[in-house]
């Protein structure tokens, strides 16, 4: 497949291999951050790892859009989701995230009308074919999905489409990022930045973490030699000693970002004064909602909603796992009580969840597959 | 050093004990059916084995072959049974007809049974368009001639508008069990090789198409046939030395690979670079985020054989019309038993595992 095959090259992958072997100090121990779930999952589904030394680990980071929804909303959703009238829409990862009590999927078996989308045009699409009914899109995702969700709502405005809203679960990524570099029991080397967030904000939001934190970051895309790239990169400003932000991506990234995206969003969303993270708490000015503006489109205003605060469950340690302090067999119910067809965490259920990505791709131990 | 051996053999224990708890035998412990328990994965197998085996245990079940063997007054037959939903009703390659009857032949043919007869029971829907009947019992008509098998009974029943989907069909087959066969799932052994006999997820995208839910457009049929002239060339090629045929339908390959090396207490290695794929059916498994290897099929098979015999079967596979691009994509390991690994087109490695849920796309 073209523009596809050319970033899956075996023999370059051996080239940037040899490379990152170089680049390396033995006895060295890089600890490397990939901040995006889209690259989590794609280290593990083309084996990446199999291609770096034992020196250099990869530490997946917070960035998956499913894995940072909190049980409370989750409950939220399963409530409007069951009000009659109702047309429940989300993406696929959604169904299977377990609220305190149900997950969408099981709400959908038992009788709420529960669909799944691929575009938040979709729903709107849906709504328009059923004036009738009450049609709610889940907005999830970090800077990457936020600006199609705001164009949808537009849309919906314009056309005038009064039986659709949000429920908005947007988030940035800064905040979170800021959080993990505070926290004292993590040791990390540098980052893969987050390349489809960069292609909305740009590069220069990541600057904090090169200025003030001293850390390189390399803003990568997601085909496996992108990765390795990135990799090379991070490495090189290692050992001359320099903290920048790189921008490896730069065939869709531009370091300004996507100013019309932006735009956007500042016109249909507001930050919230804090939100709550899976595993995370509470952090400051890290979630949105929509607008004043667009208040009516809001399923949380126009919907009862519970907007009960759920703690985790008890076992679950998707909080350490999403900053990295813990790899994803270090937790407690890792595969025994929690697994992708039963999830307990939210690290489980989406493919870019590092759990789910690590039970369904890497769980094998290397050493042992017989040649 | 020692901290990082010592993690290491902590994740090996980790790993045993997800592996002897994925050995043993599925539960069944949900309390409402989801769309999963269709989907051909582990909700399927749990149905299976936690619901209806037990229910029902006898010899044939156990063995969890594609058709059930009965044995009577000397002569072997096969016995199999399928249900077909597909929606839309028609789409490019085949419709819902046509593929009754293949899906059904194609279980028998998977036990090395030739296809002599089926039936056919249809439940319809009120307010089904009589020209919609009339060419899908064509449809089946014409299928069935050109799998020389017989429809020999027959039930229709119609059920109240909104209750079924346009029309759904069942098909039960009967064969006649081949005596150059010796098909067994348990026979497969460390060094067998796996051979596909060709391009795969043709099936599985064409519908996903035709549901026009996507708004892509591409020149993809469904590979929908009867895959006996093809299990007759491998038993005539090398009869005693095939060991397990498997239809890669519902779940797609990477299913199929997953039920036998557990069931048969084996690892299997699959080089994705050797896996073929169609550009669009690739082109479109990489829009929607689905791997091609878990897409459903309805004329491609598995073959496992021994390592002597790898390249006459697939010479006698690739004799045949429609398995020009047969391939061996891997082989039969011993370790880690129940695991399906894959070596990636890019040079790594990763376990190819069962599905979980429906094949859900990925958001971002």
């Amino acid at each position: 497949m073209k523009f596809v095959d050319e970033f899956r090259n075996p023999t370059l992958g051996r080239a940037l291999a040899g490379e990152i072997l170089s680049l390396v100090e033995p006895g060295r121990h890089y600890k490397l951050m990939e901040v995006c779930g889209g690259h989590t999952h794609a280290i593990y589904k083309y084996g990446v790892d199999d291609l770096l030394p034992a020196n250099v680990e990869l530490v997946h980071g917070p960035g998956c859009p499913v894995c940072v929804i909190p049980m409370g909303r989750v409950d939220d959703a399963v409530a409007i989701a069951r009000q009659p009238g109702v047309i429940f829409t989300c993406f696929g990862d959604m169904l299977r995230v377990p609220g305190s009590d149900h997950c969408l999927l099981e709400a959908k078996a038992a009788g709420a009308d529960v669909r799944m989308v691929y575009s938040p045009l979709d729903a709107l699409r849906i709504a328009k074919d059923n004036p009738d009914r009450e049609v709610v899109f889940l907005a999830i995702g970090f800077e990457t999905t936020a600006p199609s969700t705001a164009l949808t709502l537009k849309r919906a405005r314009a056309e005038m489409v009064h039986n659709f809203s949000c429920l908005c679960n947007h988030v940035t990524i800064v905040p979170p990022l800021r959080a993990l570099l505070e926290s004292p029991d993590l040791r990390l080397d540098g980052f893969i930045g987050p390349g489809h967030v960069a292609t909305i904000v740009g590069a220069r939001p990541f600057q904090f973490i090169a200025d003030d934190y001293a850390k390189p970051v390399v803003i990568a895309g997601f085909e496996p030699l992108d990765i390795l790239a990135a990799i090379v990169m991070i490495l090189g400003q290692i050992g001359d000693g320099r903290s920048e932000v790189e921008n490896q991506y730069r065939r869709v990234v531009p370091d300004e970002g996507n100013l019309r995206a932006l735009e956007v969003m500042a016109e249909v969303f507001t930050l919230r004064p804090h939100f709550e993270w899976r595993g995370l708490g509470f952090i400051s000015h890290s979630g949105l909602r929509l607008s004043d503006a667009y208040a009516d489109l809001d399923a949380e205003r126009r919907f009862d909603v519970p907007g009960v605060r759920v703690a985790d469950p008890k076992a679950c340690q998707c909080g350490e796992v999403l900053k990295g302090v813990i790899k994803p067999w270090e937790c407690k119910v890792f595969g025994s009580a929690c697994t992708p067809e039963r999830p307990i965490g939210t690290c489980m259920v989406s493919s870019e969840g590092a759990c789910a990505a690590y039970y369904n791709y890497g769980r094998f131990a290397r050493e042992r597959e017989v040649l | 050093m020692t901290n990082s051996a010592a993690l290491s053999a902590r994740e090996a224990t980790v790993l045993g004990i997800i592996e002897t708890a994925r050995r043993r035998r599925a539960k069944f412990r949900d309390p409402t059916i989801t769309m999963s328990h269709g989907a051909g994965g582990r909700a399927t197998q749990s149905l299976i084995e936690g619901l209806l085996a037990p229910a029902f245990a006898n010899a044939t079940l156990d063995a969890m072959a594609d058709a059930g063997a009965l044995v009577t007054g000397g002569v072997e037959l096969a016995l199999s049974t399928d249900a077909f939903v597909v929606s839309p009703l028609q789409f490019p390659g085949g419709s819902i007809g046509s593929l009754a009857v293949h899906g059904t032949i194609n279980d028998l043919a998977m036990v090395g049974a030739r296809p002599l007869a089926l039936t056919l029971s249809m439940i319809l829907e009120e307010g089904l368009g009589a020209d919609v009947l009339g060419a899908e019992v064509t449809a089946i008509a014409e299928a069935a001639r050109g799998a020389d098998v017989s429809v020999i009974a027959g039930d229709t029943k119609v059920v109240e508008r909104g209750r079924a989907d346009g029309m759904y069909l069942t098909t039960t087959g009967v064969g006649l069990r081949d005596p150059r066969a010796r098909l067994s799932p348990a026979s497969l052994v460390p060094g067998d090789r796996i051979l596909l006999s060709g391009t795969i997820g043709e099936h599985g995208t064409a519908i996903m198409l035709a549901r026009n839910a996507f708004e892509l457009n591409a020149e993809i049929s469904s590979d929908s046939c009867s895959l006996w002239p093809a299990v007759d060339a491998l038993l005539e090629g090398v009869g005693p030395s095939l060991r397990c045929l498997r239809d890669a339908t519902r779940g797609g390959v990477a299913s199929v690979l997953n039920e036998l090396a557990r069931s048969s207490g084996v690892a299997m290695v699959v080089r994705e670079a050797d896996v073929p794929v169609r550009d669009a059916v690739a082109g479109a498994a990489e829009i929607l985020g689905i791997d091609p290897l878990y897409m459903a099929n309805e004329g491609k098979m598995v073959v496992f054989v021994a390592p002597e015999v790898a390249a006459e079967a697939l010479a006698a596979l690739r004799a045949v019309p429609g398995c020009e691009q047969a391939v061996e994509i891997g082989e039969v390991r011993r370790e880690p038993p129940g695991m399906v690994l894959l070596h990636t087109s890019f040079g790594g490695r990763r376990v190819l595992d069962q599905l979980v849920g429906d094949p859900l796309p990925r958001i971002c």
